[in-house]
């Protein structure tokens, strides 16, 4: 008995000190070299200040910008929490309520045929995360008209950006297609930026 | 939803395509012979069992080998609790983290030391990196290579043709980490940094958004856990939200990988399986059974979770796939993910005793949620865990052996082995103390105050949540309906005044605990008993164990075990919210 506890003390600090620490520093000292803005979160800066990360949706409130997912965190990226909303849970057809009835009176002064059954699922629940870097296309094609108005871009010129920001799926097969709204609106600001009225209302 | 198909049949066959190479490498590995790591790996290995002061070429007998897994589990135990209560003094702690409370500390060792992996905690905002790399990322190697090695003396058990030793666990326990996991874990980890998965020591960095607002990323070592995480059948997340995590799951790419990591050793153990007892068919068949009921299970997820749930529908969403939107219920899931990886994560994570998830399973549809509640249910052989999978599913194979025995009048026997009153004693209770676990400790979590205070949900969601919970956690399955909660935490991120809910915390870190060990022991005592008999010649009063009727019995016999223990349960939880489109 005194034998194997001996071994297994030992097999614990010898177990701790290569997964524990070797494993995960050497992997990190790899990844630093090897995929250095990878590894360090995918930082996004304009002017050389950080605005964020290409995977990390934030918040976008003015109309001239393109509206992320709903977030249960409001989207922090340092205390991440699921809604946990369940299938028949009032509150949870509220929200959707909310969120439905939010997103046709922002975008239907635009999108004149807009009607509730047009509003692809994605606008009207939380994500996963509460900090989803994307939208579906047909999200983003209907607040194409938006952007488009607020900023005097023409239609096709905002559809062409969305393309531009949109990943699809992995060998064509896996996943879904979604466009990244943090790139997408960085590239809207480059291309026409809303200069006195910062498309806030 | 045709994509979503799709989806479905390219992975399964990539994972089927590699079982065998792999399958074949491992059996190399487990029988001692050379494989091309052996070089670089032999001389490490060696050193080690000097340095553990064992001789590997050392026989145990079953009870000698449990009782090194069991010593080795409970200094385990007391190394990663210590861990956990002295964050304040931890080097790689950026954020300044100090210790949690330490019932949930009790919970978070149990739970990994059991390789379940339930969380209480949320990991970005009460641990430190030091915590999430010395302590969990040990732990989500050493716990399933201890599945391994509890596989590996069972499967000895069963060729054994004389004597009663099962092999020596060091030497078990040292190749399974240094020839699989670890290799493995460092190409799947270095394809996740690749895409965007972080891997770095510096804590959180402050951006200003666009609009003026700040946000802190917090971020870490994680790839190198998230690599483990998923091919250990861990699934304990570095950060709260888990494989949701875009930081932890990065995009399609990472999200096919990490799937596929889940499935990847679990499917190749049965080829090693039928590698090592010299029939390759037999490993086939234990293959067959469980794809069947994988199959199954995905074919009723993806379904139902494309039609959307009842809240959604009351709001006023058709929740229809149209163009540029596959539809569908898209709350707690990731638009990259989609409806089809979610629904098939959340199968592959619950059947096996993964546990990580891509999506908020409370926020499942009724029938969408009984799917992992019912993976759970079948006691995870369905792949199962890493090693944990495959022996819970002999324990099946000998039960269908004696039914099937009885049933044509044969005496059972199983690779020429006589199954006997001892045996099927042991194997009875092996199989039914695990859900004798979660139904007790279901009933006391919701018959009791205490219990009840973890529940977030109202109505049947709220039972579901409980069931769920100890499902989950008896199971060493880790994935949750997550808003059942045993941790508090008013100031997140940091530990000040955050307070655990002792009752949920001891209850389930107790459950995990006995619900991994006992088996195990069971297990290896059923091994033991096996590798003393003598191996009869296979005769025409033989029952073959390699053919697709046996495989029917199994899977019947699995999911009437399944279907009895748990029916009454969830008619009262999931099958209740998929009868209804009532709100609650």
């Amino acid at each position: 008995m005194r034998r194997t506890a001996i071994t297994s003390i030992l097999a614990v600090v010898a177990f701790t000190s290569i997964f524990g620490l070797a494993y995960p520093l050497a992997m990190t000292g790899i990844s630093q070299v090897a995929f250095p803005g990878k590894a360090g979160g995918s930082k996004l800066t304009v002017n050389g200040k950080l605005v964020g990360s290409s995977l990390i949706g934030q918040e976008f409130k003015g109309r001239g910008y393109f509206h992320p997912r709903p977030s249960q965190t409001g989207y922090s990226a340092n205390v991440t929490y699921f809604s946990n909303s369940g299938p028949n849970s009032v509150e949870e057809r509220e929200a959707v309520r909310e969120n439905l009835a939010a997103y046709v009176v922002l975008n239907k002064p635009y999108d004149k045929s807009l009607t509730k059954a047009d509003v692809p699922v994605d606008a009207i629940t939380m994500s996963g995360s509460g900090v989803d870097p994307e939208i579906s296309e047909a999200n983003a094609k209907i607040q194409a008209h938006r952007i488009a108005a607020v900023r005097h871009l023409s239609l096709s010129k905002v559809e062409d950006l969305i393309a531009a920001h949109t990943d699809g799926r992995f060998l064509g097969v896996f996943g879904e297609p979604g466009v990244n709204i943090l790139q997408l609106n960085l590239a809207l600001d480059e291309e026409a930026p809303l200069s006195a009225n910062r498309g806030f209302k | 939803m045709a994509q979503g198909w799709l989806q479905v049949a390219v992975f399964i066959g990539v994972a089927i395509a590699l079982t065998p190479p792999l399958g074949k490498y491992m059996a190399r590995v487990f029988t001692g012979q050379r494989v091309f790591l052996s070089s670089i790996l032999g001389p490490v290995e060696r050193f080690t069992y000097r340095a553990l002061r064992v001789d590997p070429s050392e026989e145990q007998d079953w009870k000698t080998y449990a009782k090194s897994l069991v010593l080795f589990s409970v200094f385990s135990w007391i190394a990663l609790y210590l861990i956990l209560r002295t964050q304040g003094i931890h080097p790689f702690n950026p954020e300044g983290f100090h210790s949690g409370p330490w019932d949930v500390s009790f919970n978070t060792a149990s739970s990994f030391v059991s390789n379940t992996n339930w969380q209480y905690y949320g990991g970005e905002t009460t641990l430190t990196y030091f915590s999430q790399m010395a302590g969990l990322t040990t732990e989500n190697f050493v716990t399933p290579a201890v599945g391994i090695c509890v596989l590996l003396a069972f499967i000895r058990g069963i060729i054994g043709r004389s004597g009663s030793g099962l092999g020596n666990f060091w030497q078990d326990l040292t190749r399974s980490l240094y020839y699989v996991l670890l290799p493995l874990s460092v190409i799947v980890g270095l394809i996740l940094v690749s895409q965007g998965v972080v891997q770095t020591l510096s804590g959180a960095s402050i951006a200003k958004t666009v609009e003026g607002a700040e946000q802190a990323l917090a971020m870490g070592p994680v790839a190198s856990q998230v690599a483990i995480k998923q091919l250990g059948t861990n699934g304990g997340g570095f950060f709260n939200v888990n494989s949701a995590h875009p930081f932890e799951n990065a995009n399609a790419l990472t999200n096919f990988v990490e799937l596929l990591s889940i499935i990847l050793i679990p499917a190749a153990l049965t080829y090693t399986y039928g590698k090592m007892v010299g029939r390759q068919r037999e490993g086939w068949s234990i293959f067959a059974a469980m794809l069947a009921i994988y199959l199954a299970f995905v074919i009723v997820i993806i379904p139902a979770e494309q039609h959307g749930t009842p809240a959604e529908h009351a709001a006023g969403s058709p929740t229809k796939a149209i163009a540029g939107s596959t539809g569908g219920n898209m709350e707690g899931k990731e638009q990259r993910n989609g409806i089809a990886e979610s629904a098939l994560w959340g199968t592959t994570t619950t059947v096996t005793s993964n546990g990580s998830v891509n999506s908020a399973l409370d926020s499942y549809t009724g029938l969408g949620g009984a799917v992992p509640m019912s993976g759970l249910g079948t006691s995870e052989v369905v792949f199962g865990g890493v090693g944990t999978g495959l022996y819970s599913m002999l324990l099946y194979v000998l039960l269908a052996v004696f039914i099937g025995g009885l049933m044509v009048g044969r005496t059972p026997e199983y690779l020429g082995k006589k199954i006997q009153a001892r045996e099927i004693k042991l194997v009875s209770l092996g199989i039914l103390v695990t859900p004798l676990a979660v139904l007790a400790t279901t009933g006391l979590a919701v018959a009791t105050g205490a219990g009840l205070r973890s529940i977030y949900q109202a109505g049947p969601q709220g039972f579901s949540e409980s069931l769920y919970a100890y499902l989950s956690q008896a199971n060493n399955n880790g994935s949750a309906f997550a808003g059942y909660t045993g941790f508090l935490q008013p100031n997140a991120p940091g530990n000040h005044g955050a307070y655990g809910i002792s009752f949920a915390d001891l209850l389930g870190g107790a459950t995990m605990t006995l619900a991994r060990f006992l088996p195990i022991v069971l297990v290896l005592a059923v091994a033991g008993s096996l590798a003393g008999k003598k191996v009869s010649p296979a005769g025409p009063g033989t029952m073959r164990t390699d053919t697709p009727t046996f495989v029917i019995l199994l899977v019947g016999v699995i999911v009437l075990v399944g279907a009895l223990t748990f029916f009454p349960a969830l008619l009262l939880g999931p099958v209740v919210q998929s009868l209804t489109t009532r709100l609650f």
